[in-house]
């Protein structure tokens, strides 16, 4: 056989391992996740190695748990899956009402230190999230914003805007400026310009830097251990479930139920959006 | 599509000498108009990133503890005890090290991972998408849910990776993959936890690289490689000497991102490890001199130590690399 024939069926072959062992490397790990979810505890000490689910064993039991509030001695997601919610959102439509004035000024005016985006990365993501919480501590002490979910709302609008603003600046560099060019000249401002012009232009990736912050505040777990874990009333479910694992003896289904209820709400939204999500992370990366 | 080209914005008479001082009132307006919009950005980073940082930078050069904060005000006493501490204390330059195996270690895994990823998902086949969209599900979900995954899946006496190796691979005995500081591997110690680390953190993050990567290969046109087969080359060759330098600049940038954002991270090696068996990262580190001696000056001073490595390593990378990941950026 030739080199090139070889290869060509080498790589051939090689392709499809590669496939399949990557979509049992991803998947498998949640599989697992909801299969302990549903399983009694004692079935999966008796035999850990079965990993599918018989019709007779099928409990949601871990779920009733873990959904039951504390008063009713459950381990009181509901209050901490409201908290997420609040924080999530509450950081999502902040940021971007901070970043697309932001994205817009970015990609269209020319002002003193418009090219300087990347500082503003530099800036926020170069030294270590640990550093920031003492002064940010003493600071929310100061303003009586500890332990609320607002200061953490605060903190992840400034960890949220760089991206964002690289998110939508890529796009609003698309709207072809003929288009604004027409609206001033109809005697629009310039904010006009943005609100009635670009963004509804731009609105399936305003869309898509939405989700992505969304989905950043609802799987930050540093800061909400920083600010929060005095305060279990204002727990967020990341914090909540690494609390719980820290706790006495929780059966590892309970934690793995918790788990796919942490993971279900992201993962829905994210599947729900990923064309959307996944062009707009890297609609600058195929401009070579 | 449209025909309009690309060019800058409105407001731009006739070409001006770029170093022109005086500028026309549309200009000046625009300038006005662009920092105003911005401002909120700038603020937002300012109060809550940019100061908390300087802040931090001072305290390391002071002796305090919490509890002194709230009274001290700005101007303590200035020392370089803490400087010193951190240098001198245990385990700094061991932590250190740990530091920078495992960023090394799982940027270059995430990276050679997409990559392998992005070009066996290149071609379109039946059923591409749906696995496009699993592969990113580690990147996508919570990190306080995975790390419990995987923690319950290594798990010596329930974890089903542990049962199936001892009933099928022939293991004497289970293996303590994120307790386990290091186990003898054919007469080699190998660093067990922090391996199992980088594995995490390299299935958590080559979707990151994957997508970058796959988007860049997809503009790549294909008549350089169709003229390269007419050429007679083989496949690899193609890979190496047409696709891959076009792949560089990302490779690039991805390489920079990764650096910095693993050089830093705290949650992952956290919530696995708790920073122990050999994977005591200097991250972890600073927070447990927060938390648990509550020593402010010491965990200050120790970030912006790491700080300042990360600091001189991007500038020696800057230095040799710089031109591709510019390109990349423009």
């Amino acid at each position: 056989m030739t080199r090139d024939g070889f290869q060509i069926r080498f790589f051939g072959i090689m392709r499809w391992v590669v496939i399949a062992v990557l979509v049992v490397a991803t998947v498998f790990p949640f599989y697992y996740m909801v299969l302990l979810s549903v399983k009694p505890i004692d079935e999966l000490l008796l035999d850990p190695g079965r990993i599918w689910v018989s019709a007779k064993e099928f409990s949601l039991d871990s779920y009733r748990s873990v959904l039951t509030s504390v008063e009713n001695g459950g381990q009181g997601f509901p209050l901490m899956l409201r908290n997420s919610a609040i924080v999530s959102i509450g950081a999502m439509l902040l940021t971007l009402l901070v970043a697309i004035p932001g994205a817009y000024a970015v990609s269209r005016l020319r002002f003193t230190g418009h090219r300087k985006v990347g500082a503003l990365f530099l800036g926020v993501y170069l030294f270590p999230a640990t550093l920031l919480a003492v002064p940010l501590f003493v600071m929310f002490a100061k303003v009586g914003l500890q332990g609320s979910l607002f200061g953490l709302i605060v903190v992840y609008i400034a960890q949220t805007v760089p991206v964002a603003i690289y998110m939508l600046r890529s796009y609003f560099s698309t709207v072809p400026v003929s288009i604004e060019e027409a609206a001033a000249l109809d005697g629009c401002s310039r904010f006009q310009i943005l609100r009635k012009v670009v963004l509804p232009l731009a609105a399936p990736s305003v869309m898509a830097t939405a989700l992505y912050v969304f989905m950043i505040a609802w799987n930050e777990f540093l800061f909400a251990l920083l600010f929060l874990a005095a305060e279990p009333d204002h727990w967020t479910v990341s914090l909540g479930l690494q609390q719980l694992a820290n706790g006495v003896e929780v059966p590892k289904t309970v934690l793995m139920a918790g788990s796919v209820v942490l993971t279900l709400p992201v993962v829905l939204m994210f599947y729900g959006a990923e064309r959307l999500l996944t062009e707009g992370l890297t609609s600058g990366a195929d401009k070579g | 599509m449209t025909t309009v080209t690309e060019r800058p914005p409105a407001a731009d008479p006739a070409p001006t000498p770029k170093r022109r001082r005086s500028k026309s009132p549309l200009r000046r307006e625009e300038n006005r108009a662009g920092l105003t919009l911005v401002s909120p950005t700038l603020v937002i980073v300012l109060v809550v990133v940019v100061l908390p940082i300087l802040w931090t930078v001072m305290l390391a050069f002071q002796n305090v503890r919490l509890v002194d904060i709230q009274s001290q005000g700005l101007w303590g006493h200035w020392t370089l005890r803490n400087l010193e501490r951190v240098f001198s204390s245990p385990g700094f330059w061991s932590s250190l090290w740990t530091t920078l195996v495992y960023t090394i270690g799982s940027t270059l895994g995430s990276i050679v991972v997409g990559l392998i990823a992005a070009l066996a998902l290149r071609k379109p086949f039946r059923g591409r998408a749906l696995i496009r969209g699993a592969m990113l599900l580690p990147y996508v979900a919570p990190v306080v849910a995975v790390a419990f995954v995987w923690q319950v899946l290594l798990s010596p006496d329930l974890g089903v990776v542990n049962h199936w190796g001892v009933e099928w691979l022939g293991w004497d005995r289970p293996i303590a993959f994120l307790t386990q500081r290091s186990y003898e591997v054919l007469g080699v110690p190998v660093p067990m936890a922090l391996f199992t680390v980088i594995a995490f953190e390299t299935w958590r993050y080559f979707p990151f690289a994957f997508l970058f990567l796959i988007a860049r290969m997809q503009a790549v046109p294909p008549v350089l490689e169709e003229a390269a087969v007419v050429d007679g080359t083989t496949p690899w060759q193609r890979f190496r000497f047409i696709l891959l330098p076009q792949l560089m600049p990302v490779v690039a940038l991805l390489t920079v991102l990764r650096f910095i954002f693993t050089f830093n991270k705290f949650d992952d090696v956290y919530l696995l490890t708790g920073g122990g068996a050999g994977t005591d990262v200097v991250a972890v580190r600073v927070y447990r001199f927060l938390t648990a001696r509550f020593d402010v000056g010491l965990a200050s001073a120790q970030a912006v130590v790491l700080a300042v490595v990360l600091i001189v390593l991007l500038g020696l990378y800057f230095r040799f690399f710089g031109r591709k990941v510019q390109e990349e950026q423009a």
